[in-house]
């Protein structure tokens, strides 16, 4: 666990009540053939809200926020997303998935792309933006996430630590409204996971809409302003990281929590 | 050597002097000792192997060039088959001397045999522009477009002063390139069609592509050559006649693309769920994404099998013989049926697989440097 985020000082919260909520998710169920991996999820997120979501494995929270984007389906329920209904219709997805923004465990950078490549592509063909803009965007980017000097090599030259930063500026060269997070971290070890926690936090202190699936408790306390707690494919406790962690109302979360710390 | 790096240790560290690796385990002497030596079985092996190596290389030298006769004055073989039938036989190369321009060219005009010499340029200048990653521009398609029409124009002639010749008189390895090349270039897009068409999510689509693998894969290509040229003009509306050279074309297309199909579709599959996924979050097209991010990684990783199916599929060309069209093997068929010359085909055919061995080992070749090249991002 990464003893620098463990700090004291939480964010100020960016959370605008007025605005409608960015994403909505209303009692949504997914199966998988028998398994019932999703059951009656319901959850708003507010514009500017930063939502850690934690919970066993198997537990449904990965497949939940891939269902944001529709890189999963769900079967029952409404999802909505930045005022717009996640359906069959293509034209609607694509315009969801324009302004949502992934990070994945195992960062999937383009191999056979440089770094600049991977970051410039989606906002040339699918912003539309002029080359030499979209690569200033990146340069932008990639010197926020402090690897400005790598843009000319490919993915395979860089370190985990490095790829997933770069993963990161790739989702926000597209000027996403939301970024969605997959376990950024569980891919990497563990001298390298603060790089890229430092670079979420930055992300955070922006006010960027976040979701982020993730056992970093201390990035939780530091920068979320809700924490949900996931099992079974239920939403089982949610709310503010304190007191969620220091008074769990249920005995599923007190039991995760406890071998969350023995395994610290 | 080892006083190059003295002084240079890091931070005051001092450096071990550089180790050589102990003399007798690098190098030539220790490769042969390590692999042909290693044991008194081995050694008994290398030996027996060098013996008859160096014999029938001895043997093939002295048949091939030291006792071969390279040319007899006006088809008189009788030199030849005196010495075919002594003691010290050799090759007869003048049955290749003498007949070289039929075996390349056929039954094309002797006067303008030129003119199919030069297609087969052409054919192997647009292979060597196409092969070079500095031409890989949109332009290459124009000089495709162009050359294909030149050599069309010399081929059938007619305009320009050049004399009309009809194409059941093109032979030789004009024909052989020309089915090669039309075939694969036309293949190959189709093949990349119908192998993400079997992974399509409409079904009509998967099930059109995976009818069309099937059902070509299924039969022999000289079974579908038959129909091309036998049973399809049956089909056709009296006084509609389609050329047969390109009924064998279409079926050879039509094949190569349900091989090459399934090997695209081999490298669609290799190619981790993670690419398509980073590629959708990003709100990529789909053909977009195809283009971009799945097709160049997904290409590269079939270059070996691809090519394999290209160089099967150049040789495969010859099997147009058997509904009578004249390509280089067919023509060299031909040449040694003449009786003055009959018995000869050796000669012949190892002069036709001298061709061939070029153009696939060329193919193979290109492809391993192909590989190394577009795959360097690999490497760290």
């Amino acid at each position: 666990m990464s003893a620098a985020l463990d700090t004291e000082t939480h964010l100020r919260s960016a959370v605008r009540t007025d605005a409608p909520p960015a994403i909505l998710l209303d009692k949504v169920n997914k199966w998988y053939g028998a398994m019932h991996v999703l059951r009656d999820v319901s959850l708003q997120v507010a514009t500017g809200e930063r939502v850690v979501v934690c919970g066993p494995s198997g537990s449904g929270k990965s497949t939940m926020i891939r269902c944001i984007n529709r890189l999963e389906q769900h079967q029952e329920g409404r999802i909505v997303v930045d005022g717009t209904e996640l359906s069959d219709d293509v034209r609607a997805l694509d315009a969801i998935r324009r302004e949502v923004g992934m990070v994945f465990q195992s960062f999937n950078l383009f191999p056979h792309l440089t770094i600049l490549e991977n970051c410039t592509l989606a906002p040339i063909w699918v912003r539309r933006m002029p080359k030499r803009e979209a690569e200033e965007l990146a340069m932008h980017y990639l010197t926020r996430v402090k690897i400005p000097d790598q843009a000319r090599k490919y993915p395979g030259q860089l370190s985990g630590g490095q790829q997933q930063r770069v993963a990161i500026a790739r989702a926000l060269c597209m000027k996403p409204k939301i970024m969605l997070f997959d376990e950024p971290t569980s891919a990497l070890d563990p001298e390298m996971i603060k790089e890229v926690l430092d670079t979420m936090v930055g992300l955070a202190e922006d006010g960027m809409t976040m979701i982020c699936v993730t056992h970093e408790m201390g990035f939780a306390r530091q920068v979320a302003d809700r924490v949900v707690f996931m099992d079974r494919g239920e939403v089982v406790e949610q709310g503010a990281p304190e007191s969620l962690f220091n008074d769990p109302k249920t005995e599923r979360l007190r039991t995760f929590l406890s071998q969350i710390l023995r395994g610290h | 050597m080892s006083d190059i790096s003295l002084g240079t240790s890091v931070a005051g560290i001092p450096e071990a002097a550089p180790r050589q690796p102990p003399a007798l385990t690098t190098g030539p002497v220790a490769w042969v000792r390590a692999n042909l030596f290693s044991s008194w079985l081995n050694t008994a092996l290398t030996l027996v192997l060098a013996y008859f190596i160096v014999r029938y290389a001895i043997g093939f030298v002295d048949w091939a060039f030291v006792n071969a006769i390279w040319s007899v004055p006006n088809n008189q073989t009788q030199a030849c088959r005196a010495l075919k039938a002594s003691a010290t036989p050799g090759a007869c190369w003048a049955v290749v001397t003498e007949k070289h321009r039929f075996i390349l060219f056929g039954t094309y005009p002797y006067e303008e045999h030129w003119r199919p010499a030069l297609v087969c340029v052409l054919f192997t200048a647009l292979y060597i522009v196409s092969g070079m990653r500095r031409f890989w521009r949109k332009e290459l398609a124009l000089v495709w477009i162009a050359t294909l029409v030149v050599i069309g124009i010399l081929m059938w002639g007619g305009i320009l002063g050049l004399s009309y010749v009809p194409q059941e008189r093109w032979g030789g390895l004009p024909i052989t390139l020309i089915l090669a090349t039309f075939g694969l270039a036309f293949a190959f897009p189709l093949s990349i069609l119908v192998a993400l068409g079997r992974r399509s999510s409409m079904p009509a689509v998967r099930v059109l592509c995976v009818a069309y693998v099937e059902l070509i894969r299924g039969v022999p290509l000289i079974s579908l050559l038959f129909m091309a040229s036998v049973m399809f003009p049956l089909f056709l509306p009296e006084g509609i006649n389609i050329d047969k050279l390109l009924r064998a074309q279409v079926a050879i297309t039509l094949f190569a693309g349900a091989y090459l199909a399934e090997v695209v579709r081999g490298g669609l599959q290799a190619l981790p769920k993670g690419q398509y996924e980073a590629a959708d979050a990003l709100g990529l097209s789909y053909w977009y994404k195809t283009g971009f991010i799945i097709l160049p990684q997904a290409l590269r990783l079939v270059i070996p099998p691809l090519v394999n199916t290209f160089i099967g599929f150049f040789k495969d060309t010859s099997l147009v013989l058997i509904i009578g069209i004249f390509d280089l093997l067919t023509a060299g068929k031909t040449a040694v049926v003449e009786p003055a010359w009959q018995g000869f085909g050796v000669e012949v055919y190892l002069a036709i697989s001298v061709i061939y061995f070029c153009y696939c080992f060329a193919m193979s070749r290109y492809s391993q440097n192909l590989e190394a090249e577009l795959n360097r991002h690999r490497g760290r």
